[in-house]
């Protein structure tokens, strides 16, 4: 059961998102605020130890883990712009964390981890107004999100509000595109074999857009996308995480808004 | 400098026809699966039964192989230990010893490839005919099975075609599928009649009834068994059921997960040879149980979901890595996710250790696998016991470990625990983003260099002021 609406939510902002699409975080936040929910950030945050978990370096994730863990001590849900750092947090913090003396917290903090766009559907029940132009766009499921988390339609019902918003099917929807992490240096010829496909499956929907709620994919999919424009004459979607699609959409524009918006594309090459 | 499965990978991955070759054939496995699963909570009901089943037997698995064996020698059939695949070859050996038996004739088993039996035949002058379709043609090309319920599933039909005509120069050369299944057939047939002995592998093997159940779709395994006076069935110690109401829920789940079809075409149960009276049927009967690793396997309670494993390929069917490498570059018997975890176990880490990291964990073969083995959660699990050095029941545990990474992530792991540094680290990234190299090796031969953002989410958000205690 979804725990009624709480005033107050922690954020977790992914280490990811700090560095490299801070934006996607600042939006994620703007929208639990706009739906009258304060947010609580703690600024001690870093990662949440899963790039050392799934390079079976356990002790060093642990030890990362555990200060997060510190970090949200009140009852209260922890909302997460990402299904991997959720599922991370929510499926594999009680593996990390078993019979160590502090597993209860570790569970404790596990029940309550939310991914974003499953906060503002299950919990918030959010109503969005599009404000938007008309738009074609192609949604990406992040594997965690779609398999650890069980929360793949959460983004196309959210998506299925905006009146504008037409969302294009794609061929091989579910697979995944190519990124795992350290797979994609570790293993590079197979992730860039995958990700070439994902990449022209989405350009082949017809979408000027490809969203999802993970930026580890939009790094792979929209760098992917920026170097086929570079080396390939190829189309370039532009790339974007939902939260800053979403509050895009719904929020009268202002001057500020249109400015670098995009993340794949747009961004990198300023 | 590149690994060995590294440049087979990008060998493979340069084979445009085979891969689209896979993809299709993928593809029709992966529709004709889902066709067969149109209402999920019956599935899942399926796959917990399946697994409380396969997850009991191993959870008295010395009891039952006992119980198996005794049943089984009261039946009359002959039980044989084999610790290694030197032993479990040396065992068939004697017996064609035996019987003065210069060739055999074989029904499918991904446990003879294990024992790389033909091989070890051949060394002794035997030769061991394999009578499977998909095995009878990667056999004619010298070839192991790329997939393990489709051995040739990697050759196309012409391919085929002309493998054929290259073999059989007499018959006519010909591309129709229909035709090329009956020349093989009418090859084989005649091999069964005089065949001597018959070898062949197990499904499940029933511990209460002490009874072999061997799932096939040619009729060869029906014929490996029951014509030539001998037959021998070779099988790993893990796949044995404890009751013969165990077989039906088994047996809905592996066909509908491996090709899609609802039933095989053959189902045969061996409890005995040929009783006095009975008119077919071999007069004698042996069985191999081959451990080679199963029990190091068993000794740990997580991997041993491991051995749960009934072999339907679903998840090397749905996997994006083995769609697109094939089977052959894993360089294993077991291809895909189930070899990505099986062989390093088996043979060890130093070995097929590298397998663990093909994998993007995004855990596609842990979603179909009828009987839930946490694929993904293994492979977690070996990437750890590659690079941890305390003592552990896993194979050339600790091998995997390279001091720079070990290093790298103990300075991550400081860095991640002491907020001022994270922060500093981050902080002075933004600074001189403009400086970060666009080249980042492997990553940026096909995407560009993924860029820092000019002020971090920390310290965007003091800026916004969001409550930050
Ligand atoms: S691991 Fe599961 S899906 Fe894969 S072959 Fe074994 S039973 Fe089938």
């Amino acid at each position: 059961m979804p725990p009624s609406k709480p005033d107050t939510v922690y954020f977790f902002g992914t280490c990811l998102i700090d560095l490299m699409f801070p934006k996607a975080g600042v939006s994620a936040i703007q929208l639990l605020q706009r739906a009258g929910i304060k947010v609580i950030y703690p600024q001690a945050q870093t990662c949440c130890g899963q790039p050392a978990w799934n390079s079976g370096y356990r002790a060093e994730a642990r030890k990362v883990a555990r200060a997060q863990i510190a970090l949200f001590p009140k009852p209260l849900p922890i909302v997460i712009p990402s299904g991997s750092c959720a599922g991370m947090m929510k499926t594999h913090y009680p593996e990390l964390f078993k019979g160590e003396a502090d597993e209860a917290q570790a569970l404790d903090v596990a029940g309550r981890v939310y991914e974003l766009t499953e906060f503002l559907v299950d919990v918030l029940n959010v109503n969005l107004k599009d404000l938007g132009e008309p738009v074609e766009i192609a949604v990406h499921t992040s594997c965690s999100a779609r398999r650890e988390m069980g929360v793949a339609d959460k983004i196309e019902q959210l998506l299925g509000q905006l009146q504008n918003v037409k969302v294009l099917e794609q061929a091989y929807k579910p697979e995944c595109c190519g990124f795992g992490g350290t797979f994609a240096i570790k293993q590079p010829e197979i992730s860039a074999a995958m990700v070439a496909d994902k990449t022209m499956h989405l350009r082949n929907t017809g979408a000027t857009q490809v969203v999802s709620q993970d930026c580890g994919c939009l790094m792979n999919i929209g760098g992917a996308f920026e170097y086929q424009a570079k080396h390939q004459n190829k189309k370039a979607l532009s790339t974007q995480h939902i939260a800053e699609f979403l509050l895009q959409r719904t929020s009268s524009p202002s001057p500020s808004t249109g400015e670098g918006h995009r993340m794949g594309v747009a961004e990198v090459k300023s | 400098m590149k690994t060995e499965f590294r440049i087979q990978v990008d060998q493979a991955l340069g084979k445009q026809d085979v891969r689209a070759h896979f993809r299709k054939a993928m593809d029709t496995l992966m529709t004709n699966r889902r066709n067969q699963f149109p209402d999920n909570a019956e599935l899942q009901r399926l796959r917990d039964q399946a697994q409380v089943i396969r997850a009991n037997a191993l959870s008295k698995l010395p009891e039952l192989l006992e119980q198996l064996e005794a049943n089984l020698t009261q039946n009359g059939i002959h039980v044989h230990w084999a610790e290694t695949t030197d032993e479990a070859n040396d065992i068939v050996l004697k017996i064609m010893q035996k019987h003065n038996a210069t060739w055999m004739i074989k029904g499918k088993s991904m446990v003879s490839e294990e024992m790389g039996l033909n091989h070890f035949l051949e060394s002794k002058g035997i030769e061991a005919l394999e009578s499977d379709l998909g095995e009878f043609i990667i056999q004619l090309d010298g070839e192991t099975p790329s997939h393990i319920i489709m051995p040739a599933i990697h050759k196309s039909k012409e391919q085929i075609a002309k493998l054929f005509n290259e073999k059989f120069p007499d018959i006519p050369y010909t591309e129709d599928v229909d035709t090329l299944t009956r020349t093989a057939r009418d090859i084989l047939r005649e091999k069964f009649y005089n065949a001597p002995v018959g070898l062949s592998g197990v499904n499940f093997a029933v511990a209460e009834t002490g009874t072999l159940c061997l799932v096939e779709n040619e009729g060869n395994g029906r014929m490996s068994t029951t014509i030539p006076p001998v037959h021998i069935a070779v099988t790993g110690i893990e796949k044995v059921v404890e009751k013969f109401s165990d077989i039906p829920p088994l047996l809905s789940i592996l066909p509908r997960s491996a090709t899609g079809q609802p039933i095989t075409t053959y189902f045969n149960m061996i409890s005995s040879p040929r009783k006095q009276g009975e008119k077919d049927g071999p007069e004698e009967v042996h069985l191999v149980l081959l451990d080679n690793g199963r029990s190091r396997i068993y000794s740990d309670p997580e991997l041993l979901a491991t051995l749960r494993c009934i072999r339907c390929g679903a998840c090397i069917n749905h996997c994006p890595v083995y769609v697109r490498i094939g089977g052959h570059s894993y360089g294993t018997v077991y291809p895909g996710p189930i070899g990505t975890i099986l062989e390093p176990q088996k043979s060890g880490l130093s070995v097929h250790g590298e397998l663990v990291q093909a994998s993007s964990l995004c855990g596609a073969c842990g979603e179909v696998c009828p009987v839930r083995i946490p694929i993904p959660n293994i492979i977690n699990r070996l990437r750890y016991e590659g690079v941890h050095q305390e003592e552990s029941s896993v194979l050339d545990a600790g091998s995997k470990r390279k001091p720079m990474e070990a290093i790298t992530w103990k300075a991550w792991s400081w860095a991640a625990t002491h907020p001022s540094m994270y922060n500093l680290g981050s902080n002075l990234a933004t600074q001189v983003r403009k400086l970060v190299p666009n080249h980042l090796g492997a990553w940026t031969s096909v995407r560009t260099a993924p860029a820092i953002a000019d002020k971090t989410l920390h310290q965007q958000l003091k800026a916004l002021g969001v409550d930050h205690e």
